[in-house]
């Protein structure tokens, strides 16, 4: 059974269509990473699934269940982690833990037992008994993801988890994303960094404007901007691009080169051996796949915010 | 069974709040007591209660009553927090009682009331108030001072999740000092302007601190009108009337809340 199906999600605030038909199935046992823009409805995709947000019009069904009709079965089966960290300053990380135990129904000692096993997992056995006040951005964010699986549940959401951290801090947040998957629960993260996706996420949905633009593996949508490139940087990029039989950039200086059916390897080869046939100097040769940025801005041109 | 069980959770977490970071009820006793002084002793000697009887007696009810009104602005202020941080959908999107997190708050919130009025009434006592009825009348006024209490916990309650906008609070804040003034809990209506006076009778705070005085044996300051005679019922029929208001509408902003 899948964690979650979405068919022809549609949500309206006002005159903005914040969802517009959205279809989404996220397979048990994956992270699905939802990117998109600011605006592009993610979290409100997120904030529906999660029972938060009435939806107009659709069907989602979470780990079985209608999110309609039964909420408080959804409720049980997910986790969800929200953009703002939502942790209790005051408390400390532990007492953070426990509190949620225990309004999950745990006994005290369960709660507590519970709470230990999580911190030690998520790397915060030291700071258990600190304020929360006095954590680092990156433990907040561990905290957060911990207090969200006290139930073990099976679909964890993860709304823009690593907004705002520093590089170190969001090693940290993935780290915890991978063993989140590894101990058995499903992950739907959003995102608008596309290295993130990259990085975490087995399928990845670009989303905008409240729709599903595009959607498969990060190759996959990198197959789709087509293949790698050779590119070259020269003082004389005209001769180059003569040489080549391409044409020069004129903003950036670039030469490029695509490469043909058989490959970047071989257009890298043959670019070298063009140039040394013609005695040019260059200062850089350069063989490269598109980037999920240039798939993403690619995909994303022209929808309207 | 269950949901009384969480609200008590949420309950402990904001008596641990208390423990690790007194300074917040302590500030807000402390502003109490001050009002008391300021009023008692700087404005005091100026003031006449009409149909006789002392003024730190007739103002001391009023304090209370005043405090109690004013903890719409502590209310908020947790609810207000909690929802900016995502706490509260944190709670809505587990499996608890949608009434649960609310009723905590509003047992957490009568506590601290009951402490604040507590230090209140004793620091009254020692600069010269005086309980002049019975013990049953005493707790009954108490017990009236935290009904009041416990109906503007909601209003609290569902301002904090309704106005989220930065300086709603600040509003709030402001707007209770013209609410406490046009009533009787500082000064008796019949010694303001006609229209004035009957706009500060009709204050709901007005029958509490009213029904207070003559349940404490205090001077009332009221010489005719329906709080003349049947204030208890009136100070006992105002909150009920603004929780079976604002109670349904602060369970209904917290199921929609992000919808």
């Amino acid at each position: 059974m899948d964690p979650l199906i979405a068919h022809g999600v549609h949500k309206r605030y006002g005159d903005t269509r914040a969802l517009d038909g959205l279809d989404l199935e996220v397979a048990a046992g994956t992270v699905h990473a939802l990117l998109g823009p600011n605006g592009a409805g993610k979290s409100t995709a997120v904030h529906t699934f999660a029972t938060l947000t009435r939806y107009d019009a659709g069907e989602v069904r979470v780990a079985g269940h209608d999110v309609r009709r039964a909420g408080a079965a959804v409720r049980r089966a997910i986790g969800l982690v929200g953009q703002s960290t939502a942790l209790d300053e005051v408390l400390h990380g532990r007492e953070n833990l426990t509190l949620l135990g225990r309004l999950h129904s745990l006994s005290a000692r369960e709660a507590g037992a519970r709470a230990d096993e999580l911190l030690a997992s998520y790397g915060l056995e030291d700071a258990g008994r600190r304020k929360v006040s006095t954590y680092s951005g990156g433990m907040r964010r561990r905290l957060d993801i911990a207090a969200s699986l006290i139930r073990r549940p099976s679909l964890l959401f993860l709304d823009e988890p690593t907004t705002g951290l520093d590089p170190r801090g969001r090693n940290e947040v993935w780290a915890a994303v991978r063993q989140v998957v590894a101990e058995g629960t499903t992950v739907l993260l959003t995102t608008q960094y596309l290295d993130e996706a990259d990085q975490l996420a087995d399928r990845i949905t670009v989303m905008g404007a409240g729709r599903v633009i595009a959607e498969g593996t990060s190759t996959e949508l990198k197959d789709r901007l087509g293949g790698d490139r050779v590119i070259v940087t020269a003082t004389d990029a005209d001769a180059v691009a003569t040489a080549l039989g391409a044409a020069a950039d004129p903003e950036t200086g670039q030469v490029v080169v695509e490469a043909g059916p058989d490959g970047g390897t071989a257009a890298l080869l043959r670019v070298v051996r063009a140039l040394d046939a013609a005695g040019l100097e260059v200062d850089d040769v350069l063989l490269r796949r598109p980037t999920l940025d240039e798939v993403f801005l690619h995909l994303t041109e022209g929808i309207g915010r | 069974m269950n949901t009384l069980h969480q609200s008590w959770v949420m309950t402990q977490r904001d008596l641990k709040h208390w423990q690790r970071e007194p300074w917040t009820p302590i500030f807000g006793i402390a502003f109490s007591v001050m009002l008391l002084l300021v009023f008692g002793f700087l404005f005091g000697g100026a003031i006449e209660v009409p149909g006789g009887g002392d003024y730190l007696d007739y103002l001391l009810p009023g304090m209370f009553a005043m405090t109690m009104l004013f903890g719409v602005e502590t209310t908020m202020a947790a609810v207000t927090q909690d929802t900016k941080r995502g706490i509260t959908d944190r709670f809505r999107s587990m499996p608890i009682h949608s009434v649960a997190v609310p009723l905590g708050r509003a047992a957490a919130d009568l506590t601290n009331s009951a402490v604040q009025l507590a230090v209140l009434m004793v620091g009254g006592l020692v600069v010269g108030w005086s309980i002049d009825g019975s013990v049953a009348g005493a707790a009954l006024a108490v017990g009236l001072l935290l009904w009041l209490r416990f109906a503007v916990l909601w209003i609290g309650i569902y301002l904090g999740l309704v106005l989220r906008g930065e300086g709603a609070l600040m509003a709030v804040q402001v707007l209770v000092w013209p609410l406490a003034f046009t009533s009787n809990l500082l000064v008796a209506p019949e010694t303001m302007p006609d229209w004035l006076g009957a706009l500060a009778q009709l204050n709901p705070v007005s029958a509490t601190a009213a029904a207070a005085r003559d349940l404490f044996g205090n001077p009332t300051g009221i010489t005719d009108g329906l709080l003349a005679d049947h204030a208890v019922l009136v100070a006992l029929a105002w909150p009920a009337v603004l929780t079976a208001v604002f109670l349904p509408l602060a369970a209904r902003a917290y199921r929609n809340l992000s919808r």
